[in-house]
């Protein structure tokens, strides 16, 4: 039997949009599901539903009030803004000189560096614990700064250096022969070029920090100092055996919702910073 | 003049990298130097600076016939059979997946942009969240992936996804799948967008098929790229925790080898048996990666 162009065009659009729709549901339908459960309270929560029936508040209240949600939304935001901003300037200075100076060693140490961005965290546990008690940073903000940094300055310093060598060296030329100092050309020529990339890298980095458990997990004990991520592992209701899904549901969303629109509002830079390193790296 | 000049940048440069190899060096460095010390010791986290050195025996020693150590627990050769599976089918069902997402959204159709939208949303996701949100949807009880399979399938037995020790893996690996198959899609997709399309163009005149001109063409021109976005991955899943710890609590039939290890330290605050867990997982991953790495160099070889 011969298929007519028409029928394979047909048949072509229908696996397209079909995929499409999956794919979107999929993705889709987990949050927005969450999304309804946290709108839901009492016996309503019980019954599978598809749509909203109702808007009811009270779990956001109940998770941001009584389950300090708010106070670890706060400790998350100065964690990973401050993770940030040192990881940047540190990892700017450093891939400058690793994407612009011929020095030996400089193949070796990015090598290194791309082998501790593939450490499992685990592996670092104890000796992370020993250290984080001697600089006397157990249950505080700063032993999760000083992890966060570490980890993901390798992967801050991959990417920009891949960005820095796409800039054309004449523009350092003129500025060398103009008379600037090294530190100068790193701050009035590189840094206006670079910072769509530093904004890509810093808000990678960001969510990062925003979503790392197992530090946040081991080096804090107070619930005043959680980040969001261990204080919705944490949440607990009435009784051990019921756990309050509205409200769980409720924080959920609500430690999403800001990455969520970052992420939908810097789309086309964030997919361009995933894969850089891969492409040329 | 000009070789100081050079002289100078070089100085300069060593100044440049100084904080970010002091940093690495300070809290990632030492760290694993210090986990490898106390694999070989019999510390305790509540009091680490007493401890005495006890060779290989958190590894593996024998005591009148008795054997003890990482190496001779049953629950560990679990951990590492659990994470290798997970590994293999959440990654191969990943690079499936992600590789059909990419061709799909490497054609040109109306709605494309909504679909590279939704896709960015389970990567969005904190892992935290989407294991609580699909510890929800697995509810025996009132979970919403029971009821669809009861109201498309008809299908009415309530699974227990969670507690049910043959099916709690493959709730992992579905609540895995959903957050990271975007991440491999885009990165084919990176990948795809480079490959210029007179080169489909030509095969279509000579007359190849669809696949034909999918494998001889797509493929091998993604296949290093394909390979990068494999081994992140592979690394990645290797070492898994955040979802498990959560989404089954670390129940014995989906506990990873980093959750063993860290139960070994902080639960039973022994420092020695799991440093040397850690060591275990250390060394894993990084034979995994240098396998990787070997493949990949001979890969370039043969295409020169």
């Amino acid at each position: 039997m011969k298929t007519t162009r028409r029928q394979r065009k047909f048949a072509h659009n229908l696996v397209i949009y079909g995929g499409a729709t999956c794919a979107v549901l999929f993705c889709v339908f987990p949050f927005y599901y969450a999304i309804l459960t946290s709108l839901r309270t009492g016996q309503e929560l019980f019954l599978p539903a598809y749509f909203p029936s109702g808007y009811h508040w009270s779990n956001y209240v109940t998770a941001l009030v009584a389950n300090g949600i708010a106070r670890s939304l706060l400790n998350s935001v100065l964690v990973a803004t401050i993770t940030v901003g040192i990881c940047l300037l540190v990892s700017i200075t450093a891939s400058f000189a690793l994407a612009r100076v011929q020095f030996r060693g400089r193949k070796f140490l990015l090598f290194t560096i791309l082998c501790v961005s593939m450490f499992p965290q685990v592996a670092v546990l104890t000796g992370m614990f020993e250290l984080v008690r001697f600089l006397g940073l157990y249950d505080s903000l700063g032993a999760l700064v000083l992890s966060y940094t570490t980890f993901s300055l390798p992967f801050t310093v991959w990417v920009l250096t891949t960005f820095m060598k796409s800039i054309p060296v004449e523009l350092e030329e003129a500025a060398i022969v103009d008379g600037a100092k090294t530190w100068t050309i790193i701050r009035r020529v590189f840094a206006p070029i670079l910072a769509p990339a530093l904004v890509t890298t810093g808000l990678l980095a960001f969510i990062g920090a925003w979503n790392e458990f197992m530090f946040a997990l081991t080096f804090i004990i107070s619930s005043d100092k959680r980040t969001v991520p261990v204080a919705i592992s944490m949440f607990s209701g009435a009784s051990t055996f019921e756990l309050p899904w509205g409200s769980i549901m409720a924080a959920s969303v609500m430690v999403t919702l800001p990455i969520i629109v970052l992420v939908l509002i810097f789309q086309k830079r964030i997919v361009s910073g995933l894969t850089s390193g891969a492409i040329k790296g | 003049m000009a070789r100081s000049y050079q002289q100078r940048r070089r100085r300069i440069a060593w100044i440049l990298v100084a904080p970010a190899l002091l940093l690495l060096a300070l809290a990632a460095g030492w760290p694993l130097v210090r986990t490898f010390f106390f694999s070989f010791t019999n510390a305790m986290l509540d009091n680490p600076s007493e401890y005495q050195m006890v060779g290989l025996a958190n590894y593996y020693a024998t005591h009148d016939g008795d054997s003890s150590g990482v190496l001779v627990d049953p629950l560990w050769w679990q951990a590492v059979g659990n994470t290798l599976w997970f590994t293999v089918v959440s990654v191969g069902i990943e690079l499936f997946l992600g590789m059909l997402l990419a061709l799909l959204m490497n054609q040109n159709f109306r709605g494309q942009g909504l679909v590279r939208t939704a896709i960015l949303v389970p990567w969005a996701i904190p892992t935290i969240v989407s294991a609580k949100m699909w510890g929800w949807m697995f509810h025996d009880q009132y979970g919403v992936v029971n009821d669809l399979l009861e109201k498309i399938f008809g299908y009415q037995a309530h699974l227990a996804w969670i507690a049910e020790p043959s099916l709690s893996m493959w709730a992992v690996v579905i609540a895995d799948v959903w957050k990271t198959t975007p991440f491999m899609a885009l990165m084919l997709l990176a990948a795809l967008q480079l490959i210029p399309n007179d080169l489909y163009e030509a095969a279509r005149v000579d007359g190849a098929s669809a696949w034909q001109r999918f494998k001889r063409i797509t493929l091998p021109l993604i296949m290093p790229a394909m390979i990068v976005a494999l081994i992140f991955r592979v690394m990645d899943a290797m070492r898994i925790f955040d979802l498990i710890f959560v989404l089954t609590s670390n129940s014995e039939a989906t506990m990873s080898i980093s959750g063993y290890a860290r139960e070994q330290i902080i639960s039973y605050q022994d420092m020695g048996m799991g440093s040397a867990a850690s060591v275990l997982v250390f060394m894993m991953v990084a034979g995994i990666a240098a396998c990787f790495i070997r493949v990949s160099r001979l890969n370039e070889k043969e295409k020169r």
